[in-house]
């Protein structure tokens, strides 16, 4: 929340290069076949942070418990966000059934850019400023 | 350890720059729980033996900043901002809803403790590498809106230089002053995402005197552990079942009340309670909806009730105001109770007066109180420098500032409605006082008494400890105390509540205490209540209250109603003495409302006797 009623969910696109994957220079992080997320394997893990400069969207963050890479695993397949999400009746996320296309990397963004937008969205011109 | 707490407190001492952690027992923690609580627990220990000698604004004076073990697991997380006030002198648990709370705890602190005054302005940030007390002075003076947005960069900035592989740092949760906590106005609000607030107490005031601009927390670990987690899963799920099942509440809050509280309950201030009924269709709830709100659902961490709704002005004389609904509370004080019946005007007040860091009721109790003393003439042109007509939201708008400022006339008017009706009226030689809307110093929500349709009856603010605070009234001396002392202390926020059996199951499966409704009715709540009341009645230096006669509802709420359905009605003068005087009985007090000994050995607050003794006599 960059600026108070400007809060935007910042999650894993699963871009169809996956830049983190490849930046992995143990191989921990590999693609789930079924469900197209990242999956990190703890273990191998070091900590580098290569993920997260590689990626475009600024998401992986190391988890303060192990140290190691953090990224949506989308839960097997049913995320437990969207299920809570659509049980409080906003529906605000959804799990979206698509292809591989490179349209996916378009919403790798780093929430600050998001929220910028989101800002001009809400508040009109008044929202060029706030962030 | 019991569990839902993290384990240690942050001790900051401005006067010697010194941070230290701090633990306290087990046995303080159960009896006390958190925040309001524990907040006038740690005072009577710290600072309770000179009570009545310290000011609120001396350096000795310990603001605190409490979360409670309920805070963060149970939805809709608070915090609780406590201390000496200076408008009551004695103790108020004022709670604003803020992810401050959540990530204090995720940083592994229970709370700040600040006592001393530091040299220049300054600011504390909490990690989970301890505290630290930094500059502010480039932020000192600023608008609520400028200080988020310098300390949201400035502190993302330092984190990300200090551990800058870890990811993408998101945003501190803060809580700060706006001018007019800088300028010690007396009932300045401790604010907190642009439009929250703290606001009963004056601890912005008190904020102010320390130099301390804002405390921001960042925490990377997670909450803490609770006893029963399993349990804890399911009573979450079955409150927030409920929760999401308000369907008009959750798209509402309480932003449709400004018009229907006034119209249906005749219990809406309008001119400074001249009248409590209006019936202006102009300030109905769809105007605000349709016109105004640009997010319809805003909530804080774990809380899925999003009664607030993000409204911003887009064109016209006020464009680019952002305030959340308003709701109930400043739909009426920034509103109706300024003669105000226009949605634009009302947002451009409310989001004016957050940004100041004035309280949306308290400050605006207070401007309210000048108009009428405009009216009646007490108060002149020449004193404003400007007309201070009812309904003119550009006059309003000077007022705010020239009480933040402490300029002309604001500098008797921001010691608050109550000093400043004593001043003004040595000053002209007038009897202000029954135009001052106050219980003990504290300005009365907007909830009036005299239709009795509403909420607020009798003796909810005459008797209460935290005078005219309406989110913790006075009703029966046992029942209340699973109400807002419970919430206030675990801190979590009243309009997420559910029924109190399931209330307490969560508590017991977070603490893993052996508590019960009944322990809470009987002890618990009742001790808190007593030491507040304690604390209340020493008071000191500048006012001390006297017990049964300011124990009083204000002369206007005696005045009979002059319009509405319930034309003629007012609070039953009568009825507020008897059931003033079972209130005391039932919570152990004598005739007076003063403690008795039997009451503070039973409820293990015997080190309180000796100084209750000599009020006593």
């Amino acid at each position: 929340m960059p600026f108070p009623g400007v809060e935007v969910p910042h999650l894993c696109a699963q871009c169809d290069d996956y830049p983190c994957v490849e930046s992995c220079p143990v191989d921990a992080l590999s693609v789930d076949e079924k469900t197209t997320a990242v999956i990190v394997d703890r273990d191998a893990c070091t900590s580098c942070g290569e993920c997260i400069e590689a990626c475009p969207g600024n998401v992986p963050t190391l988890h303060p418990g192990d140290n190691k890479a953090n990224i949506c695993d989308l839960c097997g397949g049913d995320p437990e966000c969207v299920k809570v999400c659509h049980e409080a009746k906003y529906d605000a996320l959804r799990l979206v059934h698509e292809s591989m296309s490179t349209n996916r990397k378009l919403f790798a963004r780093d929430p600050i850019d998001v929220a910028k937008d989101l800002a001009v969205k809400l508040f009109g011109e008044k929202g060029e400023e706030v962030i | 350890m019991p569990g839902g707490y993290a384990g240690k407190f942050l001790d900051v001492d401005l006067s010697k720059e010194k941070v230290k952690d701090t633990v306290i027992d087990d046995e303080t923690l159960e009896a006390y729980f958190g925040g309001r609580g524990l907040g006038a627990k740690i005072l009577w220990d710290r600072i309770g033996k000179k009570w009545s000698k310290i000011d609120a604004f001396d350096p000795m004076n310990i603001l605190m900043a409490l979360t409670g073990p309920m805070t963060g697991i149970y939805p809709g997380g608070r915090i609780c901002v406590t201390g000496k006030s200076p408008v009551s002198n004695g103790t108020v648990g004022s709670t604003a809803s803020t992810e401050f709370a959540p990530e204090l705890k995720m940083a592994g602190y229970d709370g700040v403790l600040v006592s001393g005054k530091a040299s220049s302005p300054v600011y504390i940030l909490v990690t989970d590498d301890g505290g630290e007390i930094r500059d502010a002075s480039h932020i000192w003076g600023k608008v609520g809106e400028e200080t988020i947005k310098i300390l949201n960069k400035e502190v993302v900035d330092s984190l990300t230089e200090k551990k800058p592989n870890v990811g993408r740092w998101r945003e501190p949760g803060t809580i700060y002053i706006g001018p007019a906590g800088e300028n010690m106005v007396r009932n300045a609000a401790v604010m907190t995402k642009i439009c929250h607030a703290a606001g009963y107490g004056g601890y912005g005031a008190v904020m102010g005197s320390k130099n301390l601009k804002a405390i921001a927390a960042k925490g990377r670990g997670s909450l803490p552990e609770v006893f029963a987690p399993e349990a804890v899963k399911l009573l979450w799920k079955k409150v927030h079942e409920r929760s999401i099942s308000r369907d008009a509440f959750r798209r509402q809050g309480t932003g449709y009340a400004g018009w229907s509280v006034g119209a249906t309950t005749s219990s809406e201030p309008v001119r400074n309670w001249q009248e409590e009924w209006h019936d202006e269709r102009s300030f109905g709830g769809p105007m605000f909806e349709t016109r105004f709100w640009v997010k319809k659902y805003w909530a804080d961490f774990n809380c899925t009730v999003s009664c607030m709704k993000v409204s911003c002005i887009k064109s016209g004389k006020w464009k680019g105001d952002i305030t959340n609904m308003p709701d109930y509370e400043l739909q009426a004080y920034c509103g109706t109770n300024f003669g105000i019946f226009d949605p634009a005007d009302n947002i451009h007040l409310s989001a004016l007066l957050d940004n100041l860091g004035h309280s949306g009721i308290n400050g605006a109790n207070t401007m309210a109180f000048a108009a009428e003393l405009y009216q009646r003439g007490i108060l002149t042109d020449e004193d404003f420098g400007f007309k201070l007509g009812w309904g003119d939201a550009k006059a309003f708008d000077k007022l705010a500032w020239l009480i933040a400022k402490r300029e002309k006339i604001g500098d008797i008017l921001a010691e608050g409605t109550y000093r400043a009706a004593k001043k003004i009226g040595e000053m002209r030689g007038v009897d202000c006082m029954p135009y001052a809307v106050h219980v003990k110093g504290i300005e009365i929500g907007a909830h009036g008494t005299r239709s009795d349709e509403d909420y607020t009856h009798d003796i909810s603010y005459a008797a209460s400890v935290q005078g005219g605070d309406h989110t913790s009234t006075a009703s029966d001396g046992f029942k209340e105390m699973t109400g807002a002392v419970f919430s206030d202390s675990g801190v979590y926020c009243n309009f997420c509540s559910a029924p109190t059996e399931l209330i307490f199951d969560y508590a017991k499966a977070i603490t893993g205490y052996h508590m019960s409704i009944d322990s809470w009715r009987r002890w618990n709540g009742p001790r808190i209540v007593t030491l507040q009341r304690a604390l209340l009645l020493l008071g000191g230096p500048d006012q001390v209250w006297e017990p049964i006669k300011d124990d009083d509802n204000p002369p206007r709420f005696y005045e009979p109603l002059p319009s509405g359905p319930y034309k003629g009605r007012t609070t039953d003068k009568a009825l507020v003495e008897s059931k003033r005087a079972t209130y005391y009985e039932t919570l152990g007090w004598d005739e007076r409302g003063i403690p008795t000994k039997e009451t503070l050995d039973r409820l293990d607050l015997g080190d309180v006797e000796p100084s209750m003794k000599k009020l006593r006599k």
